[in-house]
């Protein structure tokens, strides 16, 4: 293979960004690093405002086994949840009482059929509140009031979703409850048994199966929905550090226990709306990446057109000498390649060591998550290479096209 | 002594619209090797036109031409480049000389596409500017060089790979007389060590000095004597 091409183009590329405006080359390096940055980062923003691990942390846990659709518990929950306790990588679980129930707040005004009810629904989780801690932090996420304690008796927790002053939506499907803060009491009803219980506090998760729930310790739910067998509806496990999650889901469903339950970690167990906008907000992260890499292509074209016009003369003068096009049009390639290598690594620079811990953060408030910047190494670096290649084919045209124009005409500026 | 240039009924036209310009009207030539010739002429005799064909800048409408025996006519557009980069050497009016580069730099760029080593190619660039009388300058960009400076530098670049002719389009034009007699000692110098010289001038005086003068009128030769 003859290397003289590319040793003397990298020569004259080198020499030519060496002399060339020391202004001209930071703005190219400017729109290059932007390009870049709006690849990676406008994708990385709209996949991450659902990468956030909040439904791990505060109700799945990183895995949660629940009961089958069919059913309103787990069969042999207790025997189960042995099981469970004593797999490898455990570090604690929280088994959940979980049952439809509704809440009023006007419950002792109203007093003919015609007036209207204030009243909502939810379901009802009944947990053991130090369990619970170990496994999820959701009663650190209390905005109103103060969360239960294990003694709690006729105290609820309400999600935020439930409470019309923090979600000002009224639809058939979603009710809240209209001037009802912590401290009211209110009724709930579950399984036809009423009862008279005061809001404790109230959490906001932006987990959207926790802020329309309803918390109360265990044994008085399930007092309240005369459950003596001890089936759970659900069990969230927290696993120590560095344990392969999938392993041991699959551990679990060799002792069989996906006969008589759900087993998911916290990315399955998301409802399939949020996991459908995830892949519609990654579709759409594509296919702006895409006009990014477009936009970008066009740029490189524009930028080394420009260049190789205004050195119409020099190229005309380079082939007049002996200079083989190909030599030339690497020489082009190599100033493309430059600019390119100089803003993809001043946009990973910005990337990693600023954005992403920033946004880590300084998370981005969506109503329905904190987004991150969701920037894998290999997914950049995917980009990187994208975007590589296409300013090697941006560089290359544009000189090829002024290499390719008669060499007299070139050198006299015709 | 072999004829190191020959043309027959070499033409060049130009097209503008319908219209058809001839500049060059079948020019029948013979240059043999180590002639120093004046190709001299008005404004729009078609000097340069020749100057460029003969120098495999351009490539005629019609007609033959043969360089150091090679029918040149057949040659593709890279193989045209290869053999002047191999071949010929161009000293153009304006210098034509890359900004980017030093002085030395701009001599050792063909040197480097020759195959060369950069360490020999910078060599040899450097033998070549010391012959024009330039090697303090030769870590001088370019275009911080007089316009005299320039034309020597652009001498040096067409030399230093031994060309087996060198072209020159009016390497006086744009210089003072002390600059213009400096680059004409230089051609004459070439030329006692038996370098083929093909010169495009409108300069009387430096026509003279050539061992034959070529007189192009309107496309065509009217003239064409030997001065000694």
């Amino acid at each position: 293979m003859n290397l003289i091409p590319f040793k003397l183009g990298f020569f004259l590329a080198r020499r030519q960004i060496a002399n060339a405006s020391l202004v001209t080359t930071v703005l190219i390096i400017f729109v290059m690093t932007l390009t870049f940055l709006n690849l990676v980062v406008v994708t990385g923003v709209l996949v991450g405002l659902l990468k956030s691990n909040a439904s791990n942390t505060f109700y799945t846990g990183d895995v949660i086994v629940s009961s089958l659709d069919e059913k309103s518990y787990i069969e042999n929950s207790q025997q189960m949840i042995s099981i469970i306790e004593n797999q490898p990588g455990v570090k604690a679980l929280s088994a959940r009482y979980v049952q439809g129930g509704k809440l009023e707040a006007n419950y002792k005004d109203v007093t003919r059929i015609t007036d209207k009810i204030n009243d909502a629904s939810g379901q009802i989780y009944g947990i053991n509140i130090e369990e619970e801690n170990k496994v999820t932090n959701v009663s650190s996420k209390i905005i109103e009031g103060s969360f239960l304690n294990a003694n709690d008796y006729d105290q609820i927790v309400v999600g935020a979703n439930i409470l019309y002053k923090y979600s000002p939506v009224d639809s058939p499907n979603q009710k809240s409850l209209r001037n009802v803060a912590a401290g009211d009491k209110v009724r709930l009803t579950v399984n036809g048994n009423s009862r008279e219980v005061t809001i404790k506090g109230v959490i906001k998760s932006k987990v959207n199966q926790l802020d329309v729930a309803i918390f109360m310790n265990d044994w008085q739910l399930k007092s309240l929905i005369g459950r003596q067998d001890n089936n759970v509806s659900e069990i969230a496990i927290r696993l120590n550090n560095g344990v392969d999650v999938q392993k041991f889901k699959q551990n679990l469903i060799s002792y069989g226990l996906g006969r008589t339950a759900k087993i998911s970690d916290s990315e399955e167990a998301k409802p399939k709306f949020l996991r459908d906008v995830e892949a519609t907000f990654g579709l759409m992260g594509n296919l702006i990446g895409s006009i990014g890499l477009a936009v970008a292509s066009i740029t490189i074209f524009i930028v080394i057109f420009v260049n190789a016009v205004t050195r119409r003369k020099f190229i005309g003068i380079l082939k007049g000498i002996g200079i083989s096009s190909r030599t030339i049009e690497i020489s082009y390639i190599f100033q493309a390649l430059f600019y390119a290598i100089c803003g993809t690594t001043i946009g990973m620079i910005v990337i990693y060591g600023f954005l992403v811990p920033y946004i880590d953060v300084h998370r981005i408030n969506f109503p329905f998550s904190d987004g991150i910047l969701y920037a894998p190494l290999s997914g950049t670096l995917l980009r990187v290479f994208i975007l590589i290649v296409i300013t090697l084919i941006a560089g290359y045209l544009p000189a090829r096209i002024i290499v390719k124009q008669n060499t007299l005409d070139a050198i006299l500026g015709r | 002594m072999k004829n190191i240039i020959e043309t027959k009924g070499l033409r060049k036209s130009f097209k503008d619209g319908e219209r058809i310009t001839d500049i060059l009207k079948g020019i029948d030539l013979q240059i043999p090797e180590g002639q120093f010739v004046a190709i001299m002429g008005r404004s729009g005799a078609g000097k340069s036109t020749l100057l460029y064909q003969l120098g495999l800048l351009d490539h005629p409408s019609e007609g033959s031409l043969y360089v150091n025996g090679a029918d040149t006519i057949k040659l593709t557009s890279d193989e045209r480049t290869n053999f002047r980069l191999n071949q010929l050497g161009y000293v153009f009016q304006d210098y034509a000389l890359l900004p980017d580069l030093t002085a030395v730099e701009n001599v050792a760029v063909p040197l480097m596409m020759q195959s060369l080593d950069s360490k020999r190619a910078f060599k040899k660039a450097e033998e070549a500017l010391k012959k024009v009388g330039l090697e303090h300058k030769a870590n001088s960009l370019s275009n911080k060089l007089s316009g005299g400076e320039q034309q020597r530098v652009s001498i040096a670049r067409s030399i230093a790979h031994d060309p087996k002719i060198l072209f020159a389009d009016e390497p006086t034009a744009n210089l003072d007389s002390d600059n213009s007699k400096l680059v004409i000692d230089i051609f004459l110098e070439l030329h006692k060590l038996g370098q083929t010289i093909v010169m495009v001038t409108h300069e009387a005086e430096y026509g003279k000095l050539t061992e034959r003068t070529i007189v192009l009128t309107d496309g065509m030769i009217t003239e064409d004597k030997m001065n000694r």
